[in-house]
């Protein structure tokens, strides 16, 4: 019985949540290595890119809140995603068209292209704050719960209880659902073969005919489209703050490179293997080893390994061991 | 130092001038410092972005690392604190470097293999919770000394200007770590590592009380200069201003920011006179010759990661001492002012406007942004508010537009990194 309880509060407190964070992180991390992969830089206005997904998706909800519409159980932030995703949409190719395209044409050094970035991620963050302000903003409404503490304790008869949050349960299915298409439009489609195949090598895809504005154009959408999606996800299941989302591209570039830059497979068992090894490290474990060790040996102390406000230390130890023992990363060779 | 740098620092000069008659010389001088800071700043972050093409995002790491270097240097110890577990501290520090350098030393004596894998593994579960066990009781010994005004192990109280080479130092240990780990891999590598180790630099600055007092902040570190209380009193103080013409109130303030204005000056003129030193010697031209074609400068027999390291380290440095020159002028540390916006994103717009690789360009771009930085939100400021003034006082859109002036910065100075980098690529003072 003690050892279910066990069970049941690592589940609550690590599994469930790390689940849940790791699918955002491998969404986020899938956009940076799409970037990567097609336009060959490193994209660090991705998380901004994120934060105005999801600030899009803030405002829709609190419209269509005003005018009473609601899913019932779900939040009715899902309903206002697909908008938020064509204006994320519109934003990147904006940018990539203002930006991005110059730099493209003319062969610069992928350095430059990670420096106009930095200023696309610096207006784009601008933008959000003064459209939406810098505040914590929470947007979740419906049903908190798939499964709540007590209904779970009443099922089970257990002393502790697991809780079930309708985002989690969201964020893991859509993840899961976005991944598969993917794949599918990776491996299966003209498109999606044509945009492996520029990845792979640009020359030999352009001598076969493929359009490369086309494929930029094509990476820009999906890229918007997982940013929103995750930016959103990620909103639903914590708060949306706009400074939040450069906090974020530390963790989610750390799983991009264990992954391998440019390797889809790799983002998500990135994303992955940094939230789960981030929630691990720094949960206190004082409850589970109540339950799992003889009274006397019970810890006095909240038997945490890290503290929370270091979190971002598990994301950058895991970068070094990967650029000390393995700088490809896990799939490497692998581009999309 | 050619025609078109000679216009641009005199314009320099008028605009800090025009400031100083028309708003106050007090402004124009505090401007003036935090700019001459700001250049030594650009200057740093040119040795690795203009010399060898290193991009570094983590700036505000080692600007912070700077910082700490005075509070640790120049407060006076704690000597209940270190009696309350100084020392044990001290051990922990040791105890978990050893473990640092035991698993070095395995990795490079046992043969890769799963044997090698165990034995780090070993060596590193052993190593964290040995150092956890002496760190924590220490840890909650001191900061429970005194929490309301120390809590902290206090610095060595050696004089304040000696921070300035052990910030150099701290920043350059940083560096040193990093670059061994990150250079020579892809470009971006190295800014990813920089912007993990920025994080976890101010992440400690504001969770380890026990050596920052974290977001308590450290306040009232010393000096190299006299207090403007103790010129307000000295009768021949008051003598001399009021024969200039000046109240003793305002020219205590004067005199203290033209004796900041003086060393801060003499910094970076020897700094800058090194730099350009360094750039026109047979250094200076291996490292154009590598930043240019690293292939060729490696066909050449040069060592391309070395040098990069090298250049790496020397240019953090140069941000330590800019960081301890700041807090020093602050008289205050607060480790959350270290936002990377203010001390990564603009110092490498001061870059890239003040022109890449051209040392004065960076100096140039580090005070003119700075100028622009303060003096923008005022006038942005007041834009606004001239520009919704037919709005009635408290209309939401009104309120909403003068609230987010405050965020204009962000848009401000991506936008001018944009358009320079595009239009302007080489900047006002093109390297020659």
């Amino acid at each position: 019985m003690d050892f279910l309880n066990a069970v049941v509060v690592l589940g609550n407190f690590v599994f469930f949540p790390a689940l849940t964070y790791g699918s955002q992180l491998a969404l986020g991390a899938l956009g940076v290595t799409l970037v990567y992969g097609v336009l060959r830089f490193a994209n660090f206005a991705h998380g901004d890119s994120m934060a105005f997904g999801a600030m899009v998706s803030v405002l829709i909800t609190w419209l269509l809140q005003g005018m009473g519409v609601s899913l019932g159980p779900l939040p009715t932030g899902l309903l206002a995603i697909p908008v938020a995703i064509v204006a994320t949409i519109i934003l990147l190719l904006a940018f990539d068209r203002l930006v991005y395209r110059f730099y493209r044409r003319k062969k610069s050094a992928p350095v430059i292209l990670v420096i106009a970035s930095l200023g696309v991620m610096l207006v784009t963050n601008g933008m959000v704050r003064l459209l939406i302000g810098p505040d914590e903003r929470r947007f979740v409404d419906g049903e908190r719960f798939i499964i709540s503490v007590r209904e779970f304790k009443a099922l089970t008869g257990l002393q502790e209880g697991l809780a079930f949050k309708t985002t989690q349960g969201i964020t893991i299915m859509t993840a899961v659902i976005l991944m598969v298409l993917l794949f599918l439009f990776l491996n299966r489609t003209r498109v999606g073969k044509s945009m492996r195949a520029f990845a792979d090598n640009e020359d030999l895809a352009l001598l076969s005919g493929i359009n490369p504005e086309r494929v930029v154009l094509i990476c820009w959408m999906m890229v918007a489209a997982l940013a929103t999606i995750a930016g959103t996800l990620y909103g639903l299941d914590k708060i949306f703050k706009p400074f939040t989302f450069f906090q974020l591209l530390l963790p989610m570039f750390a799983a991009a490179i264990l992954g391998g830059l440019g390797s889809p497979i790799g983002a998500i068992v990135g994303g992955y293997v940094v939230a789960f090894s981030e929630v691990l490290v720094t949960y206190a474990y004082k409850k589970v080893l109540k339950y799992v060790l003889p009274e006397q040996l019970e810890p006095t102390g909240l038997a945490q390994l890290l503290s929370t406000d270091y979190k971002f230390a598990v994301s950058f130890a895991i970068l070094v061991v990967v650029l000390l023992v393995r700088p490809t990363g896990i799939f490497r060779g692998q581009t999309i | 130092m050619n025609r078109q740098a000679m216009i641009l620092y005199a314009c320099m000069g008028a605009l800090l001038l025009g400031v100083g008659f028309f708003q106050s010389w007090n402004v124009a001088l505090a401007i003036l410092n935090m700019g001459l800071i700001s250049a030594v700043m650009s200057l740093g972050v040119n040795i690795q972005w203009g010399y060898a093409g290193l991009f570094n995002i983590g700036v505000t790491g080692f600007v912070a690392l700077g910082g700490l270097a005075v509070v640790v240097v120049s407060m006076p110890p704690v000597a209940e604190a270190w009696a309350a577990g100084g020392l044990r501290v001290v051990l922990a520090l040791i105890a978990g470097t050893a473990a640092i350098a035991v698993s070095i030393f395995a990795w490079r004596r046992i043969q890769a293999g799963p044997r090698r894998a165990a034995a780090m593994i070993a060596i590193m579960v052993v190593g964290f919770f040995g150092y956890r066990w002496i760190f924590d009781p220490a840890v909650s010994a001191i900061e429970a000394v005194d929490p309301a005004s120390t809590g902290y192990l206090g610095g060595t109280g050696l004089p304040v200007l000696l921070a300035w080479p052990v910030g150099a130092l701290l920043a350059a240990g940083a560096a040193f770590v990093i670059g061994r780990i990150s250079l020579g891999l892809r470009s971006e590598y190295l800014a990813i590592a920089t912007l993990g180790i920025a994080e976890i630099v101010v992440a400690v600055l504001k969770n380890e009380e026990w050596l920052t007092r974290g977001v308590k902040n450290v306040i009232g570190l010393p000096r190299p200069v006299p207090y403007e209380v103790d010129l307000q009193q000295s009768p021949g103080f008051i003598e001399a201003a009021e024969s200039a013409g000046f109240g003793a109130m305002e020219a205590s303030s004067i005199f203290v920011k033209l004796c900041y204005m003086g060393i801060f000056l003499a910094v970076l003129l020897a700094l800058l006179w090194l730099c350009e030193r360094a750039l026109s010697s047979p250094w200076g031209r291996m490292m154009r010759a590598i930043r240019d074609n690293e292939t060729a400068a490696e066909a050449m027999g040069k060592d391309v990661t070395g040098r990069h390291l090298q250049v790496f380290v020397l240019g953090s440095a140069v941000c330590g001492i800019a960081g301890a020159m700041m807090i020093t002028l602050d008289g205050q540390f607060t480790p959350t002012s270290y936002q990377p916006l203010r001390f990564t994103f603009l110092i490498w717009v001061m870059v890239i406007v003040g022109g890449s690789g051209n040392n004065l360009g960076a100096v140039l771009g580090g005070m003119l942004i700075w100028f622009f930085w303060i003096e923008v939100e005022p006038l942005g400021a007041l834009l606004l508010d001239t520009a919704t003034a037919w709005l009635p006082d408290g209309n939401p859109i009104r309120e909403h537009l003068l609230d987010s002036a405050a965020h204009m910065r962000y848009l401000t100075m991506g936008l001018i990194l944009l358009l320079v980098m595009r239009f302007y690529p080489r900047g006002l003072i093109p390297e020659r």
